[in-house]
């Protein structure tokens, strides 16, 4: 039974990314050898699938003494219509108590020079607080996931290096060009060849180990219509990122996630940060 | 309107404790998108110099707070009250802090009726074109920050359109702050004061227009109602809330790495435009600049520096017992560290005025023990040569307190 309940998910999850490498066959036949392209490809494939995504996230957060700690939101993504990368995010948080109906407002610029723009709207004090960016290397909600990792770190403050390819996966070795503005010497990305998603990332400091791993632990593939016909979105829907030098272990499922469900960009102003539509308050 | 507030409150708690009741069983359909939170906390500080009620301790309370929210199609409700053992006064006290119906009518306007919070502006602690109440009783004597924030009786209509968004509020009768009435802050206005209280007679009226430009926010603002702290009195001596129309713009944007706020606003005192009138407070202008940023790891600070210019001060400085230089500077910086995955913070807020002469410090620390618990420890430090300035008045209320709550 044990045996069963192992593999039965293994399997599926071969059957998915069998089903996810059809409409993109050619590039099976070929190994990508550009470490650029598979960034590039990577990004798109976790941070810009379809117009639009809407997703509820639960967090649980365990730390070295076993003591948890949990986070829900419901988040609210748009590519801006442009196509240049900037993107749109609204997140709505529902618990714990001290967070609970805050929002929080994200207009990302793909560009490096180009800060985000960021709000954080309080209900009990009916603040919208503007967000200094600066640091995007910081605890996401109290998380082992920084803001980076939720909301991308951008691809063009790194050089990437092609380190393996193997049966399954693509290694980028990814070295910061300002190493100054950041904790880690350079992480290592596992992409998956045929989702093209991330299922590993590995942080090292400058004595060469390990301080942070994020894994993805599923993937599922979300059906949605894009341009009227039906396309299979792979998703990472549960990851784990853990703090070596801390001991904390934060869980992150996504569940109810939404693709191209035809959202205005007028969701992403002061209006909706105040008073967020109701399907980002469920 | 107490008596109406103590019922208000009693309902709330009723539903509170109906909804808990039934957790668990198959809630009827229409309660369904009702939510309810709240949270106990137990409260005390200890000031080194008594107050106003002959008690070294203060704050001393007990609170309760139920919130009740409901999402329907086409409409949100909120219900959300406070009822607390007071140690100080020896009474048991309510507050009904919200209870407002919020609704998008047509695609460009929502509309919120009802007891609300209200804020606008990009002052840090610091309000110039924000109008709505404040309750500086509550921030000086320890209790948790959302305190500061009065409710307004009033009606918000906000109108959407790609020029720019317009809010209008409207409250038909004049709340005023809850200013230091005396019960736990020295001095504080003992006396009753004559409060406009007429229905829709003595009223206000708040307007903001505002939109964005490239990556900076920008708004103007308009207000027409009274000061909101007795800032007059009636020739036998009755502390009165004048006249007051308020015309300001705020500008706030990213600036190099932090992001910058600028604010101005001009205070018309309607019934001394002139400033000859020793009874009523002169016109001034309000001026605000602010910069904050991170500051490497879990840290931000930002700092502000804050004018009041009184208008016509020759006028007002011939009057016997003018106090108040034309220009009143006030230095802010506060800072807040991040620690243990943001289950620890460490704060910092102060006020200094180099006209003055006098200081307003507030450390606070804040540890949640679990997503439920939450442990705070703070203080509020009054220091300043002389009684007659604004925090130097207030040093014998120097206090330090902690708190415990729990959320459900």
């Amino acid at each position: 039974m044990n045996t069963h309940s192992k593999t039965i998910p293994a399997v599926f999850l071969a059957l998915w990314i069998l089903i996810l490498t059809i409409p993109c066959g050619p590039a099976l036949a070929d190994d990508l050898t550009d470490a650029d392209e598979i960034v590039r490809r990577a990004n798109h494939a976790a941070l810009y699938p379809g117009d639009d995504t809407s997703a509820s996230v639960r967090m649980v957060i365990t730390d070295k003494l076993g003591r948890t700690r949990k986070r829900a939101f419901n988040t609210l993504r748009k590519n801006h219509p442009a196509e240049n990368g900037d993107q749109f995010y609204l997140i709505c948080f529902k618990s714990p108590a001290d967070v609970r109906k805050m929002t929080f407002l994200v207009h990302k610029h793909d560009s490096p020079a180009k800060d985000d723009d960021r709000w954080l709207y309080l209900p009990n004090l009916d603040l919208v607080k503007r967000i200094a960016a600066g640091d995007k290397r910081t605890s996401f909600a109290g998380s082992d996931f920084l803001y980076e990792d939720i909301s991308g770190r951008n691809i063009h403050e790194d050089r990437h290096v092609l380190k393996e390819i193997t049966d399954r996966y693509y290694v980028i070795d990814n070295i910061p060009l300002r190493p100054e503005s950041v904790a880690f010497s350079h992480y290592t990305a596992t992409i998956d060849k045929a989702s093209f998603l991330p299922v590993k990332q590995a942080f090292f400091d400058k004595t060469g180990a390990v301080t942070r791993i994020i894994e993805a632990t599923r993937v599922e593939s979300v059906s949605a219509l894009e341009n009227g016909q039906e396309r299979h979105y792979p998703v990472i829907t549960c990851s784990v990122a853990t703090n070596i030098a801390s001991g904390s272990v934060t869980e992150m499922r996504v569940s109810n996630v939404r693709f191209n469900t035809g959202v205005s960009d007028t969701l992403f102003t002061e209006r909706y940060l105040r008073r967020p539509p109701r399907r980002l308050l469920r | 309107m107490k008596g109406f507030c103590s019922i208000a409150g009693l309902i709330l708690l009723f539903l509170c404790l109906a909804v808990t009741a039934r957790a668990g069983q198959a809630l009827p359909a229409w309660l369904d998108p009702v939510e309810f939170h709240g949270y106990a906390e137990a409260r005390a500080g200890w000031r080194p110099e008594k107050g106003p009620e002959e008690t070294g301790w203060s704050p001393l309370e007990a609170r309760f707070q139920g919130d009740l929210s409901a999402m329907y199609d086409g409409f949100e409700l909120k219900l959300k009250g406070d009822i607390w053992a007071d140690g100080v006064t020896e009474t048991v006290e309510d507050d009904l802090r919200e209870a407002w119906v919020f609704t998008r009518v047509g695609e460009h306007t929502d509309l919120t009726v009802g007891r609300q919070i209200l804020t606008w502006g990009t002052g840090d602690l610091v309000f110039l074109n924000d109008l709505f109440p404040k309750d500086w009783q509550a921030f000086f004597i320890g209790r948790d920050c959302d305190y500061l924030k009065a409710p307004s009786d009033a009606a918000k209509v906000s109108i959407f359109t790609p020029l720019a968004g317009v809010d209008l509020v409207y409250t038909p009768r004049f709340d005023p702050d809850r200013y230091t009435d005396g019960t736990y802050i020295s001095p504080g206005n003992t006396s009753s004061a004559d409060t406009p209280d007429g229905w829709f007679r003595d009223d206000e009226i708040a307007l903001r227009l505002n939109r964005r430009v490239g990556t900076w926010e920008v708004a103007a603002y308009g207000y027409k109602g009274f000061w909101k702290q007795p800032s007059g009195t009636t020739p036998e001596g009755v502390d009165r809330f004048p006249a007051l129309e308020v015309y300001g713009a705020s500008a706030r944007g990213q600036f190099g790495p932090g992001i910058a706020n600028l604010e101005v606003a001009w205070y018309r005192s309607m019934e001394d435009r002139s400033g000859t009138d020793p009874l009523v407070n002169n016109s001034e202008r309000r001026y605000l600049l602010g910069y904050a940023r991170d500051m490497g790891r879990e840290l931000t600070i930002s700092l502000q520096y804050y004018v009041e210019e009184i208008l016509d001060h020759g006028a007002y400085a011939n009057a016997p017992g003018a106090t108040r230089d034309r220009f009143r500077q006030v230095l802010t910086c506060s800072m807040e560290q991040q620690l243990f995955n943001q289950t620890l913070s460490l704060g910092f807020s102060g006020y200094w005025s180099p006209t003055d002469e006098d200081a307003y410090l507030r450390p606070l620390a804040v540890y949640k023990v679990s997503d439920r618990v939450q442990v705070t420890t703070g203080a509020n430090v009054f220091l300043g040569r002389s009684n007659t300035t604004f925090f130097g008045q207030l040093e014998d209320n120097t206090n330090i307190y902690t708190s415990i709550r729990f959320a459900y």
